[in-house]
C-alpha cells in the first residue's frame, strides 16, 4: 500500500512520517506540494512542521498549496488522511476538519511524552486500537491548543467523533482535553501530537503511535 | 557622492571615521600602509569588521597555535582548524561535522533574536561544510536566577533557542544551563551544531576556477546586525554608549529552513565548487575568505546584491549580517542546474561576480571601483597582538580561601537537608522548564536527550552507527585554576559522552572570557588555552574548531573565566547505548574511581556557603581515560543498564538523578574509612555511578580489577520508592523530584 507524504516548504517530521509509514509495512511516496496531483497513493499524511513559516496563521497558507486541491477532494471521496500537529492545522483551514488551533494556554513552545486516551476506533486511522486504550506518545507544539464553539463541540462529542483526549495535565489549553478528531466519516483525522515519533523503541517513549500507520494499512488490504 | 578607489587616492587627507567603527589608530595607519593610500569607505567598513576581535582572534590567535602544535595524532580528523568546522571520520564512510560558538553579546542586548541567531549562524557554518545539521545543542549561562534582569534575559534566550531549532526541525538534544552572577549583564549563549555527510560529499570555503560565478541565494540583504562583529561582539558594555540594539541580526528560521534543503539538494547535484556561509561581517567576509582561501581573485558588481532596503550604502552593504544567506562558487556550465534548484525552493539568487586571475579583490558599485585590495590582507594577514598578561595578585588569596573551614553537615538529618536544598539549587535544579521548550524528536533519530549525561544520535539507520555529544564547562573551577579548569571541562564532556558507551573522537571549545586588555583576564585566557590544549594531547581528542569569545565584561567586571568544552563520541550500534537512569530492581550500584576531600569550587560550597576559593578538583586524565575505557566496553558488552557521571554536587545528587530518571528507588550505604559527607558532595573527578545486573557482576569486576581502578559497591535499585542512604536517612523519590523540578518554573513564572 502506498501513502503519501506531503512536503510543503518548511515541513519538518516528513522524513518522519515516511519512516513511520514503512516501519509500518507501507510504501511511503513523497508528495510535493506543487504537485498538481496525488500520484495515485492510497492515503496521504500531512506531517508536521512550520509549512511556510507559519506566517499569517498555522497551516492557512499551506492550504492554498496546490497539492491541497486534488488532496481535498480526495479527502471528501473517502481518501484516508491523517494530519499531524502543523497538518491537523492544515486540515482546519481546509474546512476538512472543524475548529482551529491556538496559542499554547501557557504561551510556550511545550515538548514531552504525552499521555493520551483513544477515544474513537471508529476512524481510518485507529481501527487497531482497543477502545479506551491508553498510549503514550510525543506531543510537542506551539499552537496546538484545540478550540471550536460549544455546539461543535458537542456534536464531536455526541457523534464520537474525538478520537484522542489528553490525560493528566492538559499540555495547551485544548477544549475539553480534545487531542484529535475526525470528519464524520472518519477518513479524515487530525492529531496535534505525534505518532510518527513513537514507532521505534530505540527513538520514541514507547511503541504506541505505530499503531495509527498499521491500522490505515490493514483497513486498506481489507478494502 | 560614491567614495571611489580613485577618490580616496586624491583624497588623502579626508578625515574617517575609523573609531566608530572600532578600529585602533595603528590599525588604521597599516591599512594605510598595505593600500598605500586611504580606504575607501566601503575598504574601511571590510577592515574594521574583520580586523575585528571576533572575526580576526588578533588576541588570542598567539595562544590559539597550540591546539594545532599539540594536537595529538589522529587518523579521524577530515578538516581541521580554519574551515566553517572541522570535520571528523567516523566509519562506514560517513563523516560529522560540529561546533560550537557564541553568540553572547547580541543575546543580553536582544535575547530572542540574539539567541535565535546564534542557532541560526552556526547551523550554516555546518551546512556550508556540505553536511546536512541533525542536532543543535546549547550552553547557556545567565545572572543569579532571582535577579531581575535574569527573568528578562532567560525566557527571551530560551524562546529564541527553540524558536528558531524548532521551526528549523533540529533535535536540541542537550547543552547546559548555569546560573553565576558574574554573568549578570554578560550572559553567554554558545551553540552547538552537529551536521552529518559522507566524506565525499565534504565542500570547502574557497573560489578558485577563473571565471567562475560568484552566487548570493537565500534571504535579501537588509540593515540589520550592521557591526554585529565590530562594535557589538568586540567591545565591553559600557553605560555611555548608545543602544547597540541595531547590531543585532534577526533571524527568519522558515528561510534558513528552506535554504538548508536547497543547499542540500545543490550538494547533490554536484554544482558547487566551493561555498561559504555568511555570518559576522557578511559579504565582506565571505568575498575575502572565499578569495584569499582560493588561487585567484575576486571580482564582484555589488550592485547586483538584493536588498530588503534600496537605501543601504556600499559600506552598509558589505557589513550587514543579514541571516539566512549564502554565497556559492559555480561554475558557468552548472549556472542553469544551480538556478533551476534555488527556483524550485523559490530562493531569491544574485550572479554577483566571477573569480578572477588577478590575486586582487575588487569590488565595483555601478561601474566604479570602490574596493581593491589583496584579499588576504583582509581576511587572514588582520592584526596579530601579544598581549601582555600576568598572574592575577588576587589569584593566591583566592586559592588560599580553602573551604575546609565551611561547616559541614555530619548528622543524617543534616545530610538530607543538604541534598534537598542543593537539589534545589539554580545550578543543580532540573532544566526541564528550559528543555521542554525545545524539540527533542524531530528527524527520528535521537537516542538519548537532555537530561542524560550526552545526546546521542543515530546516524545510520542500517548499521545503527551513532554519536554521542556533550557539552561541559565550569567557570568557578576555571576562577580558582584557569589550566585545571579548562581540563576539568574537557574531562567532563569527555566522561560524559564515554557513559554512553561512545568512545570519544574529537573536541569543539567555546572560549568565553572577559577583556583581553586586562592583563589578569589574558592570563585566564592563555592558561585555560594551555591546559585545554595539554589534556587533548593526553586524551588523543584534537580540537577540530570552536570560537573566542572576549569583551563579556562590564566596566571592570568580568565573568568567571568559562571555556566551554563540546566532546564528538561514536557509538558502532546505538541500540548499545547506556542510559543514565536506574531501571531494574536489583541491579548493583558501583561507585567508579576514588573519592577525596575536594570541596573547592563545588556546587555544595556556592549553594550552602556562598563560597568560592580554594583550588578546583585536582585532574587525572589516565583516570578519565581508563574510566572511558571502562564504560565504553561494560556498555558494548552489555555489562552495565545504566551509568551517570559524578560532577556539580557530587554522589548524592549523581544518585537522585539517576533515581528520578525512571522512578525507581535505591539503598546505598557509605563504606567504611570515607566520612558520609564527603562520600555524598565531593566533587572528586573521573567517578561514574553505573548499575550492573547481577548476572554481569564477576565480569564487570574483573574488568574493573584488571584495570586496576577503583571500584566501590555502594547500593541496590529496588522498587521502594524511596532513597535511602542506608544509616543516614530516607527520601522518598517524590519528596526528591518535588525539590528538584520545582526551582527554574517558580523563579521564572513568578
Amino acid at each position: 500500500m502506498r501513502i503519501g507524504v506531503v512536503t510543503f516548504p518548511g515541513s519538518l517530521d516528513d522524513r518522519d512520517a515516511g519512516r513511520a509509514v514503512r516501519v509500518a509495512g507501507g510504501e511511503a511516496v513523497a508528495l510535493w506540494h506543487g504537485d498538481a496531483d496525488l500520484h495515485g497513493v492510497d492515503a496521504v499524511v500531512l506531517p508536521g512542521g512550520f509549512s511556510y513559516g507559519d506566517y499569517l496563521r498555522c497551516g492557512a497558507i499551506a492550504r492554498f498549496a496546490p497539492v491541497m486541491q486534488p488532496l481535498v477532494d480526495a479527502a471528501r471521496g473517502g481518501l484516508p488522511v491523517l494530519g499531524i500537529c502543523n497538518g491537523f492545522q492544515t486540515l482546519c483551514e481546509s474546512h476538512l476538519l472543524p475548529g482551529a488551533l491556538i496559542r499554547n494556554d501557557h504561551r510556550k513552545f511545550v515538548c514531552r511524552d504525552q499521555r493520551l486516551r483513544v477515544e474513537s476506533t471508529a476512524t481510518a486511522w485507529t481501527s487497531g486500537y482497543e477502545q479506551g486504550q491508553e498510549i503514550v506518545v510525543p506531543l510537542k507544539n506551539g499552537e496546538g491548543g484545540f478550540v471550536a464553539d460549544q455546539r461543535t463541540l458537542d456534536e464531536l462529542e455526541a457523534e464520537g467523533r474525538v478520537v484522542v483526549r489528553y490525560l493528566d495535565d492538559n499540555p495547551n489549553g485544548s477544549y475539553r482535553d480534545i487531542a484529535g478528531i475526525t470528519n464524520a466519516r472518519g477518513n479524515v483525522v487530525g492529531l496535534m501530537p505525534h505518532p510518527e515519533h513513537a514507532v521505534e523503541s530505540l527513538t520514541g517513549p514507547t511503541t504506541d503511535g505505530l499503531g495509527f500507520f498499521t491500522s490505515v494499512l490493514e483497513g486498506l488490504i481489507r478494502a | 557622492m560614491i567614495d571611489t578607489v580613485e577618490l580616496a587616492a586624491k583624497t588623502p587627507d579626508q578625515p574617517q571615521p575609523w573609531g566608530e567603527l572600532g578600529l585602533k589608530e595603528d590599525e588604521y595607519q597599516r591599512i594605510l600602509d598595505i593600500l598605500g593610500r586611504r580606504p575607501t569607505n566601503a575598504e574601511l567598513a571590510m577592515y574594521s569588521v574583520m580586523w575585528s576581535e571576533h572575526c580576526s582572534y588578533k588576541s588570542s590567535k598567539v595562544h590559539l597555535r597550540q591546539f594545532g602544535e599539540k594536537a595529538p595524532p589522529t587518523d579521524a580528523l577530515l578538516v581541521g582548524m580554519g574551515e566553517n568546522a572541522g570535520v571528523v571520520d567516523v566509519g562506514n564512510g560517513y563523516a560529522v561535522t560540529f561546533k560550537v560558538e557564541s553568540h553572547n553579546h547580541p543575546s543580553y542586548v536582544e535575547p530572542y533574536q540574539g539567541a535565535a541567531t546564534g542557532v541560526g549562524g552556526i547551523v550554516r557554518d555546518i551546512l556550508a561544510m556540505g553536511a546536512r545539521p541533525v542536532a543543535v545543542m546549547d550552553s547557556l549561562r545567565f545572572g543569579s536566577l532571582d535577579a531581575a534582569d535574569t527573568h528578562r534575559v532567560l525566557p527571551g534566550v530560551v524562546a529564541g533557542v527553540g524558536g528558531y531549532g524548532n521551526c528549523l526541525g533540529l533535535p536540541n538534544i542537550g547543552g547546559e544551563v548555569v546560573f553565576d552572577p558574574s554573568y549578570a549583564a554578560n550572559p553567554l549563549v554558545n551553540a552547538l551544531c552537529v551536521g552529518v555527510m559522507k566524506h565525499e560529499d565534504i565542500h570547502l570555503a574557497n573560489a578558485s576556477g577563473v571565471g567562475n560565478k560568484i552566487v548570493l541565494f537565500g534571504a535579501r540583504t537588509g540593515g540589520d546586525g550592521i557591526g554585529g562583529a565590530s562594535i557589538l561582539a568586540s567591545e565591553s558594555f559600557d553605560d555611555s554608549k548608545p543602544s547597540k540594539r541595531p547590531a543585532v541580526q534577526v533571524g527568519d528560521p522558515f528561510m534558513e529552513k528552506v535554504l538548508i534543503e536547497c543547499c542540500l539538494e545543490l550538494f547533490a547535484a554536484r554544482v558547487v565548487e566551493g561555498i561559504q556561509d555568511l555570518g559576522a561581517a557578511g559579504i565582506s567576509c565571505a568575498t575575502s575568505e572565499l578569495a584569499s582561501n582560493g588561487d585567484g581573485g575576486m571580482h564582484v558588481e555589488l550592485e547586483k546584491v538584493l536588498l530588503r532596503d534600496p537605501s543601504l550604502t556600499p559600506g552598509e552593504i558589505l557589513m550587514s549580517e543579514s541571516q539566512e544567506r549564502m554565497m556559492g562558487v559555480v561554475a558557468p556550465d552548472n549556472l542553469d542546474a544551480f538556478l533551476t534548484i534555488t527556483a524550485k525552493w523559490d530562493v531569491e539568487t544574485a550572479v554577483i561576480g566571477e573569480v578572477t586571475g588577478t590575486g586582487r579583490l575588487v569590488i565595483d558599485w555601478h561601474g566604479e571601483t570602490i574596493v581593491d585590495v589583496d584579499p588576504r590582507t583582509v581576511a587572514h594577514d588582520g592584526p596579530v597582538y601579544s598581549r601582555p598578561f600576568e598572574r592575577p595578585a588576587w589569584q593566591d588569596e583566592l586559592q588560599a580561601a580553602v573551604p575546609t573551614r565551611l561547616p559541614r553537615p555530619s548528622t543524617g538529618d543534616e545530610l538530607r537537608a543538604t541534598l534537598l536544598r542543593l537539589l534545589a539549587s539554580p545550578n543543580v535544579a532540573s532544566k526541564s522548564w528550559v528543555t521542554d521548550q525545545y524539540d527533542r524528536y524531530v528527524l527520528g533519530n535521537t537516542v538519548l536527550a537532555q537530561p542524560e549525561d550526552a545526546g546521542v544520535l543515530r546516524i545510520d539507520e542500517e548499521s545503527g552507527l551513532g554519536v554521542a555529544i556533550a557539552t561541559d564547562g565550569n567557570g568557578r573551577y576555571a576562577k580558582l585554576d584557569p589550566y585545571t579548569g579548562a581540563q576539568l571541562a574537557l574531562a567532563e564532556a569527555y566522561r560524559n559522552v564515554a557513559t554512553t558507551g561512545a568512545r570519544p573522537l574529537a573536541v569543539t571549545d567555546c572560549l568565553n572570557f572577559g577583556s583581553p586588555e586586562d592583563p589578569a583576564v589574558m592570563w585566564q585566557f592563555a592558561e585555560a588555552v594551555r591546559g585545554l590544549a595539554d589534556a587533548c594531547q593526553v586524551l588523543g581528542t584534537p580540537v577540530t574548531g570552536g570560537n573566542v569569545s572576549l569583551y563579556n565584561q562590564t566596566g571592570e567586571t568580568a565573568i568567571l573565566p568559562t571555556p566551554v568544552v563540546g566532546v564528538l563520541g561514536v557509538l558502532d550500534d546505538v541500540a548499545r547505548r547506556t542510559p543514565q537512569g536506574f531501571r531494574t530492581p536489583g541491579h548493583v550500584i558501583y561507585l567508579l574511581g576514588e573519592t577525596r576531600d575536594e570541596f573547592g569550587g563545588s556546587e555544595w560550597a556556592w549553594a550552602e556557603h556562598a563560597h568560592l576559593g580554594g583550588l578546583p578538583p585536582s585532574v587525572d586524565l589516565d583516570a578519565e581515560r581508563e574510566l572511558a575505557e571502562i564504560l565504553v566496553n561494560a556498555s558494548r558488552d552489555g555489562l552495565v543498564d545504566a551509568a551517570h557521571d559524578v560532577s556539580d554536587g557530587g554522589l548524592a545528587v549523581a544518585l537522585t538523578e539517576s533515581v528520578l530518571r525512571y522512578g525507581v528507588g535505591a539503598r546505598v550505604w557509605v563504606p567504611d574509612g570515607i566520612d558520609p559527607f564527603v562520600f555524598l558532595f565531593s566533587e572528586s573527578q573521573a567517578r561514574a555511578v553505573v548499575a550492573v545486573p547481577r548476572s554481569e557482576e564477576v565480569r564487570f569486576t574483573d574488568m574493573c580489577s584488571a584495570r586496576h581502578f577503583a571500584h566501590q559497591r555502594i547500593g541496590v535499585v529496588d522498587d521502594g520508592g524511596m532513597l535511602d542512604a542506608q544509616g543516614l536517612f530516607t527520601v522518598p523519590v517524590d519528596e526528591l523530584r518535588t525539590a528538584h523540578e520545582s526551582t527554574l518554573a517558580s523563579a521564572v513564572e513568578a
